[in-house]
């Protein structure tokens, strides 16, 4: 049968989304939130949801909408904090001990999940030795330097943002659109792509910044 | 004997950029470092995002929604530009591959330990992003920070008292009285304000200072500060 991942809407593009999954959101910076499929997620309404993504709140994500659905179990991310002088609803979440949160240094998060999607269990790396986030983890020397031993994240459902997708899922990115893109497609069951558009005709070659096989659904969701 | 403004000290900092760096700006203070370089010099700044080559801020009519440095800021490319995702960007930064970043601070003690986050902020949430591979991987880390706090007390140390980013990075502080080596040796002033005495600085310093024999005057030229 030949292979076309577009999905009609983003409510089908998860629709088998269970209960207690581990979700992968890619954007950082304001650029490359998939919103329209984090909404649908919301509509859909899974519960004890792990959220893995680098802000658990951000002024141009709809992330919020998730936690203040109370569908959201744990936070594990690189930035925790709101934009505004006073609490975020997901700040008095985690004071209120109702939400679990892991966070930790950026590229930490980024190699934990690149690592989960390439086969590599754990890893050890020099950022954090010597600081509170390396409380209870396994040091390691090697040469004259010591390293803290970090694992590998995987997910149920990876939901990336990227700007044009071909029926095969094949997709190439806007400017900083990519960041935690590519990785978390790799690290996840099931990989969903909200893009700007997806063409009926193969993407050329040379444009192709993520193979599609990586690739599950697409959902053109326009600008 | 006017203490520099925030300006002013990331423009002291931004004289010792070299030509053909590449180069990493915090939040805050270090990003307008950028403003101030030498004409002379061509460097690229590396945005955690994975930017190669962040340019000026983008004019209102050139706002491009998808074109965003770390701190979320609407910015253009410079000339020879190139876009990476995260994973990549911080393998460059761990990898060594950053020859400077300039990194904001709360407290830099003797040995280079840095402290320029506070896990534990009052009714907040921890806020990590990148300034632990950043302070601990890249070949230089310098700092830019006011000598003392709102209440006075020094954030040059014997030792760190707030949790710490990375340990022993830290070599070179620009303060808006200063400008210090942290050295196996100690701290080195290498610039001191004009018209104040070292005994003055020493005061305001919770660790032993050395006076560098060629130490300068700090100074720069008038900057104000936006409103």
């Amino acid at each position: 049968m030949p292979i076309d991942k577009r999905a009609g809407t983003a409510a089908e593009a998860l629709a088998d989304v269970t209960d207690g999954a581990t979700v992968l959101i890619s954007g950082f910076g304001g650029a490359g939130f998939p919103n329209v499929l984090i909404r649908a997620l919301r509509d859909r309404a899974p519960r004890d949801l792990i959220l893995v993504v680098n802000s658990a709140t951000h002024r141009y994500s709809y992330t919020h909408e998730l936690i203040e659905a109370g569908l959201v179990r744990k936070v594990v991310c690189t930035a925790a904090r709101g934009h505004s002088k006073e609490p975020s609803p997901f700040e008095r979440l985690w004071m209120d001990g109702r939400i679990e949160l892991e966070c930790m240094p950026q590229g930490t998060f980024t190699e934990r999940i690149r690592a989960g999607g390439a086969g590599i269990p754990a890893f050890y790396t020099p950022v954090g030795f010597g600081t509170d986030l390396a409380l209870g983890k396994e040091v390691r020397r090697f040469g004259d330097r010591d390293y803290v031993l970090e694992h590998a994240i995987v997910g149920d459902l990876a939901l990336v943002r990227a700007d044009t997708a071909d029926r095969y899922g094949n997709l190439a990115f806007r400017y900083a659109q990519m960041n935690f893109g590519p990785v978390m497609l790799t690290a996840a069951r099931l990989a969903v792509a909200e893009v700007r558009v997806a063409l009926d005709e193969p993407m050329p070659h040379e444009r192709v910044q993520v193979p599609g096989t990586y690739v599950d659904r697409v959902v053109p969701v326009g600008a | 004997m006017q203490p520099l403004n925030r300006l002013q000290t990331a423009w002291r900092a931004a004289q010792d950029i070299g030509d053909g760096m590449l180069v990493n700006l915090g939040l805050g203070m270090p990003v307008h470092v950028a403003d101030y370089l030498r004409p002379e010099v061509d460097v690229f700044i590396q945005s955690e995002n994975g930017v190669i080559g962040v340019g000026p801020l983008a004019p209102a009519d050139r706002i491009d929604t998808d074109l965003v440095d770390a701190g979320s800021r609407r910015i253009t490319l410079r000339p020879g530009a190139a876009i990476i995702d995260s994973s990549w960007s911080f393998a460059m930064i761990r990898g060594g591959h950053i020859d400077i970043t300039i990194l904001g601070a709360f407290e830099v003690a003797v040995n280079g330990d840095l402290a320029n986050w506070d896990m534990r902020a009052l009714n907040r949430g921890p806020l990590v992003g990148g300034a632990m591979d950043l302070a601990a991987c890249a070949r230089t880390v310098w700092v830019i920070m006011e000598h003392v706090t709102r209440k006075g007390a020094p954030r040059l140390l014997e030792r760190c008292t707030l949790p710490l980013t990375a340990v022993r990075c830290v070599t070179r502080v620009y303060t808006d009285l200063a400008v210090i080596d942290i050295t196996p040796a100690g701290m080195v002033v290498r610039e001191i304000l004009d018209g104040m005495s070292e005994a003055g600085l020493r005061e305001r310093t919770g660790a032993p200072l050395t006076f560098a024999p060629d130490c300068r005057p700090l100074a720069a030229p008038p900057i104000s500060m936006p409103d």
